[in-house]
C-alpha cells in the first residue's frame, strides 16, 4: 500500500479530528506510568471476572484473555445514524432473502442468485424448506463486520447471521472503561450500551411461538464449558436472567420442549442457542452429537418452540453469498444498499478467476466459506510460497474462494510496547430484530490487529478489542 | 431451577468443604507429628490422616509408606488423588465455571482466584512452615466462600442446594474423624490414659476447630465421652453432626415448601435427626461408638442419595 491507511484520531496533515480531540489532549498529557498502571488494572479485572475465550487446539491455554486495549475508539453521532440505518436495511433483507430461499424461491426464479449457490451450499437445511417459523423472522441477532477505510465510506465486510459473538466484550469492555477512566467519562456524552441485555431479552420474548403463554419462558443453549465462548453464554444467561442450558437438561414430549428442573419439567418456549446446526437435534442432523435434543425439530416444525436464530440462516451469511448482498437489498426492498459491500471477485466466475489470478499479491482472497481468520490469503503480506500454495488451491475449486482488493483499512490510536500507536481496527454491531422492531445499541465490539501492520483482527489470530463509544450529541 | 444446576451448586459446595476438612486434618496431624513419641503415641499419624481422608486404600496403590511427604503430597497435591485439595479446587471451579450464573460475584471470585492462584504456584514440595502457611490460604478460601455465600446469596433454592452440599460434606468428615479415632475415646484406652492422650485428643478437637468450643461449653479438662459428645450430640457446635443435621432439616424444608412437594430426602433427613436428637451419649457408649458412627456415615450418603434421585437427577 503506498498511501497512509485514514486514521481516525490523526489525520495525515496531522490535525486531530474534533471527535477525538478531548482524548487526544488527555493522551497527550498522561504520563506513561498512569497508562501502564490502567492497563495491569483492566488486565486484572478481566481475570477477575474471569472473562476468557478458548483457542481450539491449543493445548497450554485453554483459557486466555483477549488482550483488552485501553484507548477507546470513538464514533460520531452522525457516523452512527448512518451505520445504523444502513444496518436494519441490510438485516432487514437478509431476513426477507432466507424466508425466500426456504419458502417461494422467487429471488431463484428471478435469476438472481444462481441456485448451487443455495442449494449446494453446506449451510442449506433441506430440513427447514417450506416449514416456516415463528413470526416469519430468521436472523433475530446479527452481527454485521464493517470496516472503513476514509471520513466518509465504511463497507461491510462480512455478515454474520448463525451465532455471531463478541457481544459480552462490547459490554464488558465498557464496564472496565468506567471503572478506570471516570475522567474520560466526564469530559465526554458517550451512548450508553448496558441496555443490551432488555433489548436482547425483549427481542427475544417477541419471537415466542403463539402458542407459548403471556410471560414465554426463555433459555440460552450453550454447547457446555468446553465452548470457545462459554463465558458469554453464561454472562448472557446471567444479564438476561434465564436459565443456561445444556442439551442435556432439555426434553422433548409430544412436541414441546421441556427442561428438567428441580420441580419437574417446565416448559420451553424461546432457545436462543449458541450450538451450530448441525448439533441441535441427533435424530435430524448430526446423529453422534451429544450436544443436542433429540426430538427438537419436530418442536420446531410444529412451532411449539422458536429457535434463534433460525435453522438455517448459514444460507446467508457465506463469502459467496455476501457477493450477492446489493442485488438482493434492491430486490426485496427496492432501495439501493446504504452500506457498501467491498467489490468481490467470484473466483466461480471464469473472468474473474483469470484476474484474481493474475493479481493474487495485491489481494485479499478468503475461502467462502471460512472463518475466524482461518484459512486466508493476504497477498501483499504473503510469503512467495503461500500465494504459489493459493493459487494451487484456486485453481483445484476456484468456487469455493473469493477475492477482494486489499482495503486500506482504518487505524485507531492503540497501547502497545512502543506508546500509543496507530493499529488496524473494524467493528461489529449487533442488530436485534424481533416481532416489534429493530433495535441497535450505539456501538458494538471494535477489534484491533495489535501487530503492527496486520490487518487480521480475529482473536483466535492475536487480535485484541477496544472500547466503542459513539457520542451522544 | 434447572436440576443440573442444583447439582452443581451442590458439588460445588462439598469439595470446597472437602478441601478445608483436609487442610484441618493435615494441620492437626502435623502438629501431633511434630510431639516427640512419648507424648504423641507409636501409632502413625500420617496413615491415620489418610483414614480420616478415608484415602488409605488409594494411598496403598501409589506408596509403600506413610511418611509426612508422601501423605502431604497425595492429600494437598496430587493430581491423581480425586480428592486431593488441588483437586477438590479443580473440580469446585468447573462445577461454578458451570453454574456462573447461579453464583454471587464474590463467591465467583473466591473460587476462581483460589484456582488461578494454584495454577500460579511454583511447582515444588512444601513442608513445615510453607505447609503451615498453605494450608492456612486453603481454610481461609473456605472460610470467604462460605461466607460469600451467607453473606451475598438470595435465600431461595439455589442457596440451600449450596448449604445442602455443604452440610453433608461437612457430617461426613465430623464423622469420619470420629472413626479414625474412635478407639481413643474409649474408657478401656483412656485407662492406659496419660499425656499421650490429651494430645490425641485435642488433636480430634482441632481438626474440627472446636478446641475452645470445648472449654466454653464444659468448662473441664478434655474428657473422651465429653468430646464425644460435643461432636455428635451437641447442636450449638457448628461441625456436629447434630447441628449438620439441623441446618439440613431446615433447608430441606425450606425446598419442600417453596416446591410444595416433599420426599424421600425430608424422611431420611427427619429420621437421622430424630436419631442424634434423642440420643444420650453414655448410651452410645453403651452400644458401642464405631457401631453408631459407622450408622451414622451411611445414613447420612443415603441421604445424599435421596437428594440426588429427588432433586439433581
Amino acid at each position: 500500500m503506498s498511501t497512509a491507511p485514514f486514521d481516525e484520531m490523526t489525520l495525515a496533515d496531522g490535525s486531530v479530528r474534533q471527535a477525538y480531540a478531548k482524548l487526544a489532549e488527555w493522551l497527550k498529557s498522561a504520563p506513561t506510568d498512569l497508562l501502564n498502571y490502567r492497563v495491569e488494572e483492566a488486565e486484572l479485572l478481566f481475570r477477575r471476572i474471569g472473562i476468557t475465550f478458548a483457542v481450539y487446539g491449543d493445548q497450554q491455554a485453554t483459557e486466555r484473555l483477549i488482550p483488552f486495549d485501553i484507548i477507546p475508539r470513538i464514533l460520531t453521532a452522525k457516523e452512527w445514524t448512518t451505520l445504523s440505518r444502513g444496518l436494519e436495511q441490510r438485516v432487514d433483507a437478509l431476513n426477507r432473502y432466507i424466508a425466500d430461499v426456504y419458502g417461494k424461491r422467487e429471488i431463484l426464479k428471478a435469476g438472481i442468485i444462481p441456485e448451487d449457490l443455495v442449494f449446494q451450499n453446506a449451510a442449506f437445511r433441506p430440513e427447514m424448506a417450506g416449514k416456516g417459523v415463528p413470526h416469519d423472522l430468521w436472523v433475530h441477532i446479527a452481527g454485521i463486520d464493517i470496516v472503513r477505510v476514509d471520513a466518509d465510506t465504511f463497507y461491510v465486510l462480512e455478515d454474520n447471521a448463525r451465532t455471531p459473538s463478541g457481544v459480552s466484550y462490547m459490554l464488558e469492555n465498557r464496564e472496565v472503561m468506567i471503572r478506570l477512566f471516570p475522567e474520560l467519562f466526564a469530559q465526554h456524552r458517550i451512548a450508553p450500551v448496558e441496555r443490551y441485555a432488555d433489548e436482547l431479552l425483549a427481542t427475544l420474548r417477541s419471537i415466542a411461538p403463539r402458542s407459548a403463554p403471556a410471560e414465554p419462558n426463555v433459555v440460552l443453549l450453550t454447547p457446555g464449558v468446553y465452548n470457545s465462548a462459554y463465558y458469554e453464554h453464561s454472562f448472557l444467561a446471567d444479564k438476561l436472567g434465564i436459565e443456561l442450558v445444556e442439551g442435556r437438561d432439555l426434553l422433548v414430549r409430544d412436541d414441546v420442549v421441556y427442561m428438567r428442573t428441580t420441580e419437574g419439567p417446565q416448559r420451553v418456549d424461546v432457545i436462543y442457542r449458541r450450538l451450530d446446526d448441525e448439533f441441535l437435534d441427533p435424530l435430524v442432523f448430526r446423529p453422534d452429537s451429544a450436544l443436542g435434543v433429540p426430538g427438537l425439530m419436530s418442536a420446531y416444525h410444529a412451532q411449539n418452540v422458536t429457535l434463534t436464530n433460525a435453522v438455517g440462516t448459514g444460507v446467508a451469511d457465506d463469502k459467496a453469498i455476501y457477493s450477492y448482498m446489493p442485488e438482493i437489498i434492491k430486490f426485496y426492498l427496492g432501495e439501493e444498499p446504504m452500506l457498501k459491500n467491498v467489490p468481490t471477485y467470484r473466483c466461480r466466475e471464469p473472468e474473474a478467476l483469470k484476474y484474481v489470478l493474475d493479481h493474487l499479491e495485491e489481494l485479499v482472497v478468503k475461502e467462502v466459506h471460512g472463518s475466524g481468520g482461518y484459512g486466508m490469503l493476504v497477498g501483499p503480506h504473503a510469503s512467495k510460497e503461500q500465494v504459489e500454495l493459493f493459487r494451487a488451491k484456486l485453481k483445484a475449486s476456484p468456487a469455493g474462494f473469493i477475492a477482494q482488493p486489499t482495503l486500506a483499512l482504518s487505524t485507531c490510536p492503540t497501547y502497545v510496547n512502543s506508546g500509543v500507536a496507530p493499529r488496524h481496527v473494524d467493528l461489529r454491531p449487533f442488530v436485534l430484530t424481533g416481532s416489534d422492531g429493530v433495535r441497535i445499541v450505539p456501538g458494538g465490539l471494535t477489534r484491533v490487529a495489535m501487530r503492527e501492520g496486520s490487518l487480521v483482527v480475529n482473536s483466535s489470530q492475536g487480535g485484541g478489542t477496544k472500547d466503542t463509544w459513539v457520542l451522544d450529541e | 431451577m434447572l436440576s443440573r444446576t442444583a447439582e452443581n451448586l451442590f458439588w460445588l459446595s462439598r469439595y470446597v468443604e472437602r478441601a478445608e476438612s483436609l487442610a484441618r486434618i493435615l494441620e492437626a496431624t502435623q502438629r501431633l507429628a511434630s510431639l516427640p513419641v512419648a507424648y504423641a503415641g507409636s501409632t502413625n499419624e500420617w496413615e491415620s490422616a489418610l483414614a480420616a481422608a478415608g484415602a488409605s486404600a488409594a494411598f496403598a496403590e501409589k506408596h509403600e509408606e506413610a511418611t509426612a511427604e508422601t501423605v502431604v503430597n497425595y492429600l494437598v497435591f496430587d493430581t491423581g488423588n480425586p480428592s486431593s485439595i488441588v483437586n477438590c479446587f479443580e473440580v469446585a471451579r468447573h462445577n461454578a465455571r458451570a453454574v456462573r450464573t447461579a453464583l454471587t460475584m464474590e463467591m465467583w471470585e473466591t473460587i476462581n482466584g483460589a484456582w488461578l492462584e494454584l495454577r500460579r504456584r511454583p511447582d515444588r514440595k512444601l513442608l513445615g512452615e510453607e505447609l503451615t502457611r498453605f494450608l492456612g490460604w486453603v481454610k481461609e478460601i473456605g472460610l470467604r466462600f462460605d461466607g460469600s455465600a451467607s453473606r451475598t446469596m438470595l435465600r431461595n433454592d439455589i442457596y440451600s442446594f449450596s448449604r445442602l452440599g455443604m452440610l453433608l460434606e461437612r457430617a461426613d468428615n465430623t464423622a469420619r474423624i470420629l472413626d479414625v479415632k474412635y478407639h481413643l475415646l474409649l474408657p478401656e484406652e483412656t485407662k492406659v490414659g496419660g499425656g499421650l492422650d490429651y494430645y490425641q485428643w485435642s488433636a480430634i478437637l482441632r481438626a474440627v476447630s472446636a478446641l475452645n468450643s470445648y472449654h466454653w461449653v464444659y468448662r473441664q479438662s478434655l474428657k473422651p465421652w465429653l468430646i464425644a459428645d460435643l461432636l455428635i450430640l451437641n447442636d450449638q457446635m457448628p461441625r456436629s453432626l447434630a447441628a449438620c443435621y439441623n441446618d439440613m432439616t431446615r433447608h430441606l424444608d425450606d425446598l419442600s415448601r417453596g416446591y410444595g412437594r416433599q420426599g424421600p430426602s425430608q424422611r431420611i433427613a427427619r429420621a437421622t435427626r430424630a436419631r442424634l436428637e434423642n440420643a444420650k451419649i453414655d448410651e452410645i457408649f453403651q452400644t458401642g461408638l464405631h457401631e453408631f458412627v459407622t450408622s451414622f456415615i451411611s445414613d447420612n450418603n443415603k441421604l445424599g442419595t435421596a437428594i440426588t434421585e429427588q432433586y439433581l437427577a
